[in-house]
């Protein structure tokens, strides 16, 4: 993904502002959503920003379920839609989710993560929802999960996740934390052009020649807007090439089978990770979210101390990036996890390492921060 | 008869796999037609109609129907309705739901649609129970009525749609039959043209799931009882006895701005003061 190339416009924003940047940059125009703590604010922004956008639609709905719905109602009639939302509300939204997902309708979800399972503690920061942004809708799906460590990247990663969204016609997880969300920043706001907008492939073929699910070299149809003509079926029943409902195993093998395909074979493209010091490390930690600033000092003081200690960060969540974290495990001794959570992406670091290295986690659930003192106590 | 084949070739879709899957006696059928001769009636293209479902008997009505079709998730139709309403306010939205599906697990996006007055004319199907899953009480099923969850007789009494969602605040509401299949006709096409949130209920008798529970020999029975219980709105508020009487007819007719037009003009009014500002 390239950055903002310019210093034009500089601003000192919230993470839960700088997704509505990162949302505008990309092109959204519609916004469905429902106020819950902490991701109030990105709703309260649209609201204020969208009516006043060309084509822009806002609306506060009744509950996450209708967010999610609108979203995806909007996304069919050919917007670029989002919504906003924390834990509780995440899970009301997992049904429609998986009616996205099975349906192949783009848009992007953020779920700002706060501590504590239920309503656990509504201001504090977590990491929990991360095996849930992966696996919380029934049935077998493709999903993309992304996070973000900083402002910057939440404008950033806001891009990328429409991006994904539209180019595989999917929806898009975007996992935020309180603390991210709400931490103040300067941020370079973007300008037209500085960051490379892909929007969905609409039909080129006249309507009768157009089947709405047929395999295409990517595995991604392409999608037209409701109402241009294209008149077809959508539907979350598993169906055929021609969107209606079928029960015919090679008709459902051959659907769920491309819709795995079109995420599972551009792994290079989406399973973005950074990396600090990781050439000659035999200490790695694997990081996301907020965590992975306090791992950048951690990595940083353990390098001063002698100690040959590196950072991979988690950009993408979902497909995890095995290839990125497996190699760089091959050559170390120790991997530590830090999370604010029980061990959700530490689960997916051990299934990948396979017994290579000794795998350490770091888990956090009484809403603080992890210290970057707590992490170079484990690696150094 | 020829004006019927005419109107299948036109409006059903060649390439889905006929016959329809609904049980003999259903009156799905007869407010799919009457959907259809609406539409064709008001001269409606097929291209600016998208019909969204939700899930259940009636739910399936839109994969035969050629126009824009989604089938949703169980009890969300209007919340996809009002997101496509929003995003294209041209397109004409119907959202076809059945009773379980738009007043129990739907039920509050239907009075909020209601409330907002979004542009969209929802079709309820009332049959009194819920038909795809065998047989079970759904919210509009008759106190003492037989279903497989209230097999002792419902104890819970039944939602009135009319009165909820006039109450809800709904810009049209009205109700029909599938044996008064004209006047639903005209139901529908009127729904259709009036602006903001309709609701139009269709009762219509499941045989299967509901008939053969509750004392009906026969679906001809249940057509006949309809006709029976049915009397028009007018006819209705002159009878001495109303009881066991359902009237049918237009009930609200407020005709104000849905809510994709007072947004509209809303953006209009912000564009126009930034204009004026710069």
């Amino acid at each position: 993904m390239s950055t903002p190339r310019r210093k034009t416009r500089e601003a000192f924003l919230l993470g839960n502002e700088a997704v509505v940047e990162g949302a505008l940059a990309a092109g959204c125009t519609f916004y469905a959503g429902y106020p819950i703590t902490p991701s109030t604010e990105i709703m309260e922004c649209m609201a204020r920003r969208l009516p006043q956008a060309p084509d822009g639609v806002f609306i506060q709905m009744e509950d996450e379920i209708a967010s999610m719905g609108a979203a995806i109602g909007a996304s069919l009639a050919g917007r670029k839609a989002m919504t906003a939302t924390s834990g509780p509300g995440f899970s009301l939204m997992q049904e429609q989710i998986g009616y996205a997902a099975m349906t192949e309708t783009p848009l992007v979800v953020v779920d700002v993560m706060r501590g504590g399972a239920s309503t656990g503690m509504p201001t504090s920061p977590g990491q929990g929802d991360v095996q849930q942004a992966r696996w919380g809708a029934h049935g077998d799906h493709p999903i993309i999960v992304l996070s973000a460590a900083d402002v910057p990247e939440c404008l950033e990663m806001t891009v990328t996740a429409f991006n994904f969204a539209e180019k595989y016609r999917t929806p898009v997880i975007l996992l935020l934390d309180e603390i991210t969300a709400h931490t103040r920043e300067k941020i370079q706001l973007p300008e037209p052009g500085d960051f490379e907008v892909f929007s969905r492939l609409t039909p080129t073929m006249p309507p009768e020649w157009y089947k709405p699910y047929e395999e295409t070299l990517r595995g991604v149809p392409p999608m037209p807007p409701l109402g241009t003509g294209y008149r077809f079926h959508v539907t979350g029943l598993s169906h055929d090439l021609l969107g209606f409902p079928t029960a015919r195993p090679e008709e459902v093998r051959a659907l769920t089978e491309r819709q795995f395909r079109k995420i599972d074979g551009f792994f290079h493209d989406i399973q973005l990770v950074d990396q600090i010091g990781t050439e000659d490390a035999e200490v790695l930690v694997v990081a996301y979210g907020c965590v992975a600033r306090s791992a950048r000092l951690a990595v940083r003081q353990a390098r001063e101390a002698g100690v040959r200690a590196g950072l991979i960060v988690l950009k993408t969540l979902y497909p995890f990036p095995r290839k990125h974290v497996e190699r760089l495990m091959r050559a170390c001794r120790l991997v530590v996890v830090p999370e604010l959570n029980m061990g959700q992406i530490s689960r997916e670091v051990k299934r990948v390492n396979e017994g290579y290295a000794t795998v350490r986690t770091i888990n956090r659930i009484d809403g603080q921060i992890i210290t970057p003192s707590q992490i170079l106590k484990e690696i150094a | 008869m020829a004006e019927v084949t005419q109107l299948i070739h036109q409006y059903l879709r060649h390439n889905k796999k006929f016959p329809l899957v609904f049980c003999p006696g259903c009156g799905h059928g007869i407010v799919l037609g009457s959907l259809v001769r609406s539409v064709h009636a008001l001269g409606l293209s097929k291209d600016e109609v998208v019909l969204v479902a939700g899930i259940g008997c009636s739910g399936r009505i839109a994969a035969y129907v050629d126009f824009n079709t989604v089938h949703t998730t169980h009890g969300r139709a209007l919340t996809v309705a009002t997101g496509i309403k929003m995003a294209s306010p041209h397109l004409t939205v119907i959202a076809i739901m059945g009773d379980g599906d738009a007043f129990s697990i739907g039920g509050n996006h239907l009075i909020h649609a209601a409330r907002r007055n979004i542009g969209v004319t929802a079709l309820v199907l009332n049959n009194f129970i819920y038909g795809m899953t065998g047989g079970q009480s759904s919210p509009t099923t008759p106190e003492g009525a037989y279903s497989h969850t209230s097999p002792m007789g419902q104890l819970e009494s039944p939602f009135d749609i009319v009165e909820l969602t006039k109450a809800a605040g709904a810009g049209g509401v009205s109700r029909g039959t599938v044996f008064h299949v004209k006047a639903l006709d005209g139901l529908i096409a009127a729904a259709l043209t009036r602006p903001g949130f309709n609701l139009v209920e269709a009762l219509t008798p499941c045989f299967t799931q509901y008939g053969r529970g509750n004392g009906f020999k026969n679906p001809v029975e249940m057509f006949r009882w309809l006709k029976d219980r049915a009397v028009s709105l007018e006819a209705y508020e002159k009878l001495a006895d109303k009881a066991g009487k359902i009237p049918i007819g237009t009930f609200v007719e407020r005709g104000t701005a849905g809510l994709e037009t007072r947004y509209a003009a809303l953006c209009r009014e912000l564009r126009e003061k930034k204009g004026g500002a710069a």
